[in-house]
């Protein structure tokens, strides 16, 4: 299930070659942290993922079947930024995935639906620790709490696999510490696998079953057009860690987690 | 402590904006108490006085000939002209604005022939429009609609282009279709800026208006005045002038307090 085959991809923008002859075979329910410097490929290789862009050569396989070309239900997706839809509120923004498949003309759900919706839609709230906020705007939340939201509205899909762009980069470190945990406790709670693009090597370390590193091997100024990024390192993390089973050595740490109670960028605090 | 650092308080806020009016009104008094001084019957420059019996005969004594009250009927009259006018081009530019925003293909259809058309002068065609539509009510209605139109699409798709890609990729792996995506996700964001646009139109569409009342009209504000222009009747022109005035600066807040009521989310980021 859930299975991700890349093979021997490459993506071009006419003669500027980005990335060249990147295979990698990602286990289901795996979590695979992609790192590497700035402008090497990585967030062009999750939109690949995606379905936002296509490879210009090779091709991506999701449970064996080649990737449909636009972004669909089966991925999910959290940005940096923009990943909430500012005119919801926060219910509205994690029942709009409910909304968008059941009823697809009006895109509205009324009455038992609606109810069904709203209390599954409540029963993610609280999972990602936003009990209270649920008829906020976006703009009313802090950084750390947007990307909750954003969790949240995606997980209620139930996608195979789930993409990370820099989700946690903008917040400060101890909300991502907090989000962290989040993080650890939704991979080991769903069955999805999860890509996450960072450029944070202790939360690459911290969250991921498998890290790999993308890099140019060859990067003087006249080869930068004509040689792309590449997989250079491909870490499995050890201890390894499993989704749904606790680490055998750190359980504290490397465990499903439960977190409840306040975050420390709950507004009830500012009262 | 420098200029740019020191803020008015609420009450001297208030003072500062009614000083450049008391100033114009004081202006007008001793401009117009000089020129009466000199001639008690100069008509270019009339008095306080003369201005209350002009108001009292336009307002609210019925005209002897038709039992109208004329100002009244003029507003009532121009008014529907005027909302007829926007409220066409709010529902072509909504339309339009959003499909050309939204698909590439739409875009590549219309966005240069709107353009085009936002650059002819609507003044021109009105030579056109009485001919082909005749003087009544239709061929003013349309002046302000081809005058407002153009614009408010344009302003609309640009608008609708501005939303984050990622929010649009978001609703896509939500399962949303073209259809539902539009209706649930980028119709709601453009209309704030629907009102906004709409009241930055209400200059032009109040030109149009009373250009057309002027060249052709049996009623109406801009008939009015440039009827009493025969006779040098200041008196009429500048309360006529004044009314017109306040009924646009009106619409204008009552459009944006409609906005924040409507779409509370819209005044939230600004902050």
């Amino acid at each position: 299930m859930s299975g991700i085959v890349i093979d021997n991809v490459w993506k071009e923008y006419g003669d500027q070659i980005v990335l060249e002859n990147v295979s990698l075979t990602i286990e289901p329910r795996g979590f695979v942290a992609l790192v590497g410097p700035s402008g090497c490929g990585k967030s062009t290789f999750l939109r690949m993922l995606l379905g936002q862009e296509r490879p210009t050569r090779g091709a991506i396989l999701l449970d064996g079947q080649p990737l449909p070309p636009e972004p669909g239900p089966d991925r999910g997706v959290v940005f940096q930024r923009y990943s909430v839809f500012p005119h919801l509120t926060v219910l509205g923004n994690v029942m709009l995935g409910k909304e968008l498949t059941k009823a697809r003309i009006s895109a509205r759900l009324f009455g038992a639906a609606r109810r069904q919706a709203r209390e599954e839609a409540e029963a993610m709230i609280a999972a990602v620790g936003l009990s209270g906020s649920e008829s906020k705007y976006p703009a009313q939340l802090s950084g750390g709490m947007q990307q909750r939201l954003a969790l949240a509205q995606a997980l209620m899909m139930k996608p195979k696999v789930l993409l990370l762009d820099e989700p946690f980069g903008a917040l400060d470190p101890g909300i991502r510490a907090e989000i962290h945990q989040l993080m650890k406790k939704l991979w080991h709670e769903n069955p999805m696998t999860v890509v996450m693009v960072t450029h944070d090597m202790r939360e690459a370390f911290t969250l991921a079953s498998r890290v790999v590193a993308f890099e140019r091997p060859r990067d003087r100024p006249e080869e930068k057009l004509r040689y792309g990024a590449t997989i250079t390192k491909d870490i499995s993390i050890w201890p390894p860690r499993q989704a749904g089973t606790p680490s055998i050595f750190r359980p504290d740490r490397d465990g499903p987690v439960t977190t409840d109670g306040l975050h420390r960028d709950d507004p009830a605090h500012r009262r | 402590m420098r200029l740019i650092n020191r803020r008015p308080g609420n009450g001297a806020r208030l003072a500062l904006a009614f000083l450049p009016f008391a100033a114009v009104l004081a202006a007008y008094a001793a401009g117009s108490a000089a020129r009466l001084a000199d001639n008690a019957n100069d008509k270019l420059l009339p008095g306080f006085a003369s201005f209350a019996q002009a108001i009292n005969r336009m307002a609210f004594v019925a005209d002897p000939r038709t039992g109208d009250y004329i100002l009244w009927a003029d507003t009532w009259a121009s008014l529907i002209r005027l909302f007829s006018g926007l409220g066409i081009s709010t529902a072509i530019a909504l339309l339009l604005g959003l499909v050309i925003g939204m698909f590439p293909y739409i875009r590549a259809l219309l966005s240069p022939f709107v353009g085009a058309i936002s650059m002819v002068p609507p003044l021109a065609l009105l030579p056109i429009l009485f001919i082909v539509m005749g003087l009544g009510e239709s061929s003013k209605i349309t002046l302000i609609v081809i005058g407002v139109a153009p614009i408010m699409i344009r302003d609309l798709a640009l608008r609708a282009m501005e939303l984050p890609r990622e929010q649009i990729i978001k609703a896509e792996t939500l399962g949303g279709s073209s259809w539902q995506i539009a209706l649930r996700v980028v119709l709601p964001q453009i209309l704030p800026r629907l009102i906004t646009t709409l009241r930055l139109q209400l200059g032009p569409a109040f030109l149009f208006l009373i250009a057309a009342e002027a060249i052709s009209s049996d009623s109406g504000l801009g008939y009015r005045i440039f009827l009493v222009r025969r006779y040098l009747s200041m008196d009429v022109i500048f309360p006529y002038v004044a009314w017109i005035t306040l009924i646009a600066v009106l619409t204008d807040y009552l459009l944006d307090r409609l906005r924040i009521a409507l779409f509370p989310w819209s005044n939230l980021e600004a902050h």
